[in-house]
């Protein structure tokens, strides 16, 4: 058996630049380049693309700019480059492209090219820019062919791998062209018309089995954690417990040292690190050290279960002016000529995010220290990259990036504190080191879900239409808290929205869907408060708020079908609905569960869910991102809690950081992809944030009772039970 | 500490320090880094291997207990993704970002070694200690009713 020290990844050998033999399509502005050479990678003016290597053997390198975290983009990218190229799929090779942004990189949110994976933007991101790509690739084949057989270029057509000449029955493969392939001097722009036509797709909106799939069920797919390094070294961290503490002193530093296998202390801004040769070793220093930490942080007073008292409160207080989100019409005369009124808090708890690989990274520096290379699982490769620069003091293009596969990234891996921190440390080492995060420290020095107060009212007239509209978001997380808080496809007439912030200091980062999931849980079981007590179906007040919307209301309606809705549950269950959009998305749900009474826990029996994304690229991946959001958020729903005393987080592990397991899964869900020509839109987060208020609306027209406060641990609804 | 054993058919010896578990020593010893450190405390399953044929955590199995026995890992489990439940995996597309899916796999395969026919109680029940937070669940049971069914 090889021994792993030995085993240099195979992740490191592969090498981008390619060599004789082969043809890279490098498009810039109308031109095409042979190959991608070290000099020409930067040269650009921001319209780049480099996405395809062509083969004799007709092999089909396709690059994937964007992380693979589980949510299937590293195979649905290069689909729409080979849908337009007319690729023979059993031809392609899935490799990752460099991290250039100016050449790989799509959109960002801030304008740019980014090559950062968060969002769900993906493939709606990449949708035009790849699709063109393979449409290019695919001129430059017929180019060559055309003049092989010295003929007009618009009498060839091309199918799944072949150029064919039909007048003269010539058939060409792709591999043979790129025998002989030159560039053309101009390259065209392809008009959309020149593209295919939905109906014209032979992999977009097919079952293209997902390319990381067959290494991930025989342990070969290579996360970080995974990478061997000759002479490599392992380090660990213990990190301030209160966010803002610095560690004054270290009390048992000679006995820290003298556990055989440490090698090396290093004192951090916010922490002490290990630096031992086994990971064992390390984790058992790191458990050991003693550390004396300054005060006076400002997160030391912090305690999230009091917090919520003085959140109301502030919702409350009038002299407070938060940042206004939205204000439409007259809320106030709205409320006060209502014919009812009505207003509940809404709350949720911190959440963690509970990737299942917990943080980590690897880093070699090179002996002189002017260079290094990185191995690491991100979302946000560039900015990753720049941490381990600014940890080394060296340029940005002298750290080479091995992106691999992210054991779950949910948000937390598109910060790279863990990345400088391995900077760090292997600097110190002066061998390549490995730094892991034990779960513990991945709990205890978390980025979370903000916790927030949602303060709702609303005015109702004679005829039960809600004339108006008020939510008040107050938490620590800042513009963490607004995402989803705005109704996009409900109209009220008049309306207010607001976020009160306090920094209580403690790490807060987006989540899955961010602040979707507990905004739409508010609004969505704020809707059935009012709908129960006008006596309205939950359904027809919903029909009414989206009437000018029939796209949203379509996936509305077609979940209400599939579940039957208007029929009654079987004996001892509830039903609920909910609607919600995300990341440009449309889904609706509907919640079947029961609730045992002796122990208060609550299964989820049947989730109904309608999703209308656009164009979608991979509809299988679709269902397995929807399944996935739907767990997630159930998860998070009724049992992740985490809390701070004394600025301190009072979870350590899976024990006391309840993450849903298989049993608690809902029994069956069904999912309706909305056939759609729309431009795609995002997935990943999708089914997750209607999953709050489809529970609590069951739950409600199980029992008459309303859950207000996520999560519903079956203590809190013993509590909600009895009361 | 040396210790012999028997890993994926194979008789290896290997020296560690006296505390360590088969988690790491698989790891970063014998270079099988399909196990997976998820816990390290046996609450969540990520690094579960069979021991004589049985579904244990390799994150708190000490060294000295696997003297002369037997370990499989997801490594082990077949040499070209050809167990029924590798097949099962792949056909109804389970893994997502995949970390947790070697425990998921092994743990499912010493349950189909006792019980060929599990209901899906049974399923449940046997499952619970994996985590999955990408939420594959659905698929997990289906791949391993769809196993069961062709076994
Ligand atoms: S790592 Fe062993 S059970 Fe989690
Ligand atoms: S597939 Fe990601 S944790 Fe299970």
């Amino acid at each position: 058996m090889e021994n792993a020290k030995t085993i240099i990844s195979k992740i490191s050998r592969r090498k981008f630049i390619v060599g004789a033999g082969g043809f890279t399509f490098l498009i810039t502005t109308g031109v095409i380049w042979p190959k991608l050479s070290a000099e020409n990678k930067t040269a650009n003016d921001g319209t780049i693309t480099a996405w395809v290597h062509l083969q004799p053997d007709g092999k089909v390198i396709i690059y994937n700019p964007a992380a693979e975290m589980g949510q299937g983009s590293m195979t649905a990218l290069p689909v729409l480059i080979a849908e337009e190229m007319d690729v023979d799929w059993s031809m392609v090779i899935i490799e990752n492209s460099p991290i250039i942004p100016e050449i790989y990189g799509s959109r960002g949110f801030r304008g740019g090219n980014s090559m950062i994976t968060v969002g769900s933007r993906a493939v709606s991101g990449y949708y035009e820019i790849l699709r063109q790509a393979g449409a290019q690739a695919r001129y430059v084949l017929l180019y060559n062919a055309a003049h092989k057989w010295d003929v007009p270029i618009q009498e060839l057509t091309t199918d799944a791998g072949v150029v064919i000449h039909k007048s003269s029955g010539r058939k060409m493969l792709y591999g043979e062209i790129a025998e002989f392939a030159k560039s053309p001097d101009k390259i065209p722009k392809i008009p959309k018309e020149q593209m295919k036509q939905p109906g014209q797709f032979r992999l977009i909106g097919k079952n293209i089995p997902r390319y990381d799939i067959p290494e991930k069920v025989n342990g070969s797919a290579i996360f970080a954690m995974d990478i061997q390094l000759p002479n490599m070294v392992y380090g660990a961290i213990s990190r301030s417990p209160v966010n803002g503490a610095r560690p004054v002193n270290v009390l048992n530093k000679d006995s820290i040292l003298e556990i055989d296998g440490v090698i090396d202390l290093v004192t951090l801004e916010h922490g002490v690190g290990v630096i031992a040769n086994s990971i064992e070793t390390a984790f058992k220093a790191n458990k050991q050290l003693q550390i004396q930490w300054s005060e006076g942080a400002k997160a030391a007073n912090y305690n999230s279960v009091e917090a919520f008292e003085k959140y109301e409160n502030m919702a409350e207080d009038a002299s407070i002016k938060g940042s206004v989100i939205k204000n439409k019409g007259n809320i106030t005369n709205a409320l006060q000529n209502a014919e009812k009124t009505y207003s509940s808090y809404y709350k949720n708890d911190f959440a963690y995010h509970a990737q299942m690989e917990p943080l980590n990274a690897v880093v070699s520096v090179a002996p002189d220290g002017s260079s290094a290379e990185l191995w690491v699982g991100s979302q946000a490769p560039v900015s990753a990259r720049r941490a381990a620069a600014q940890a080394l003091g060296i340029a940005e293009e002298k750290v080479e990036i091995h992106p691999c596969y992210l054991g779950g990234g949910f948000g937390r891996r598109s910060m790279s504190d863990y990345v400088t921190e391995a900077a760090f440390l292997a600097k110190k080492a002066g061998k390549p080191l490995k730094l892991v995060w034990t779960r513990e420290d991945d709990i205890a020095y978390g980025a979370f879900r903000p916790l927030s107060v949602q303060r709702m009212q609303a005015g109702v007239d004679k005829s039960g239409n809600i004339v108006g509209w008020s939510h008040i978001v107050v938490g620590t997380g800042g513009r963490l808290m607004t995402s989803g808080v705005n109704t996009l496809f409900y109209t009220f007439p008049n309306q207010h929205i607001e976020m009160r912030n306090v920094d209580e200091g403690v790490r807060t980062k987006h989540w899955r869907a961010v602040g979707h999931g507990p905004n739409k849980f508010a609004i969505e079981a704020f809707i059935d408060e009012i709908a129960v007590g006008q006596k309205i179906d939950p359904l027809e007040i919903r029909r009414r708020l989206m009437k000018n919307h029939p796209r949203a209301l379509n996936v509305l309606e077609t979940a209400a079908k599939m579940a039957n809705w208007g029929t009654a549950p079987p004996p001892g269950r509830g039903r609920g609905i909910a609607f919600a959009e995300r990341s440009g998305s449309l889904a609706a749900g509907v919640c079947e569960l029961s609730v045992d009474r002796g122990s208060g826990r609550i299964q989820v029996h049947n989730f109904w869910v309608a999703l209308d994304a656009g164009v979608v690229v991979q509809p299988d991946n679709v269902l397995a991102q929807s399944e996935g959001s739907i767990n997630f958020g159930l998860s998070s729903v009724l049992s992740e809690s985490l809390t701070f005393k004394n600025g301190k987080v009072q979870q350590s592990n899976f024990h006391d950081y309840n993450v849903m397991r298989i049993a608690d899964a809902p029994e069956n869900i069904e999912i309706k992809i909305i056939p759609s020509n729309e431009k795609p839109s995002g997935v990943g987060e999708a089914a997750l944030p209607f999953v709050g208020g489809a529970v609590s609306n069951a739950f409600a027209n199980l029992t008459g009772i309303r859950l207000r406060h996520i999560p519903f641990t079956p203590e809190k609804v013993l509590e909600a039970l009895s009361s | 500490m040396k210790t012999t054993f028997k890993l994926n058919g194979k008789t290896v010896q290997v020296e560690t320090q006296s505390d360590a578990t088969l988690l790491w020593t698989l790891r970063d010893h014998l270079g099988l880094t399909g196990t997976k450190y998820g816990c390290g405390k046996a609450l969540c399953g990520a690094c579960t291997v069979h021991l004589d044929g049985m579904a244990v955590r390799s994150c708190t199995t000490p060294m000295s207990m696997v003297t002369n026995r037997s370990v499989t890992t997801i490594e082990g489990l077949s040499k070209d993704n050809s167990h029924p439940l590798q097949i099962a995996w792949v056909e109804e597309q389970v893994p997502q970002c995949g970390y947790c899916q070697s425990g998921q796999i092994m743990q499912a395969a010493a349950l189909l070694q006792n019980n060929s026919r599990p209901t899906r109680e049974q399923i449940l029940a046997q499952m619970n200690g994996i985590i999955c937070r990408c939420g594959t669940y659905t698929r997990i049971v289906r791949a391993i009713e769809r196993t069961a069914q062709n076994l």
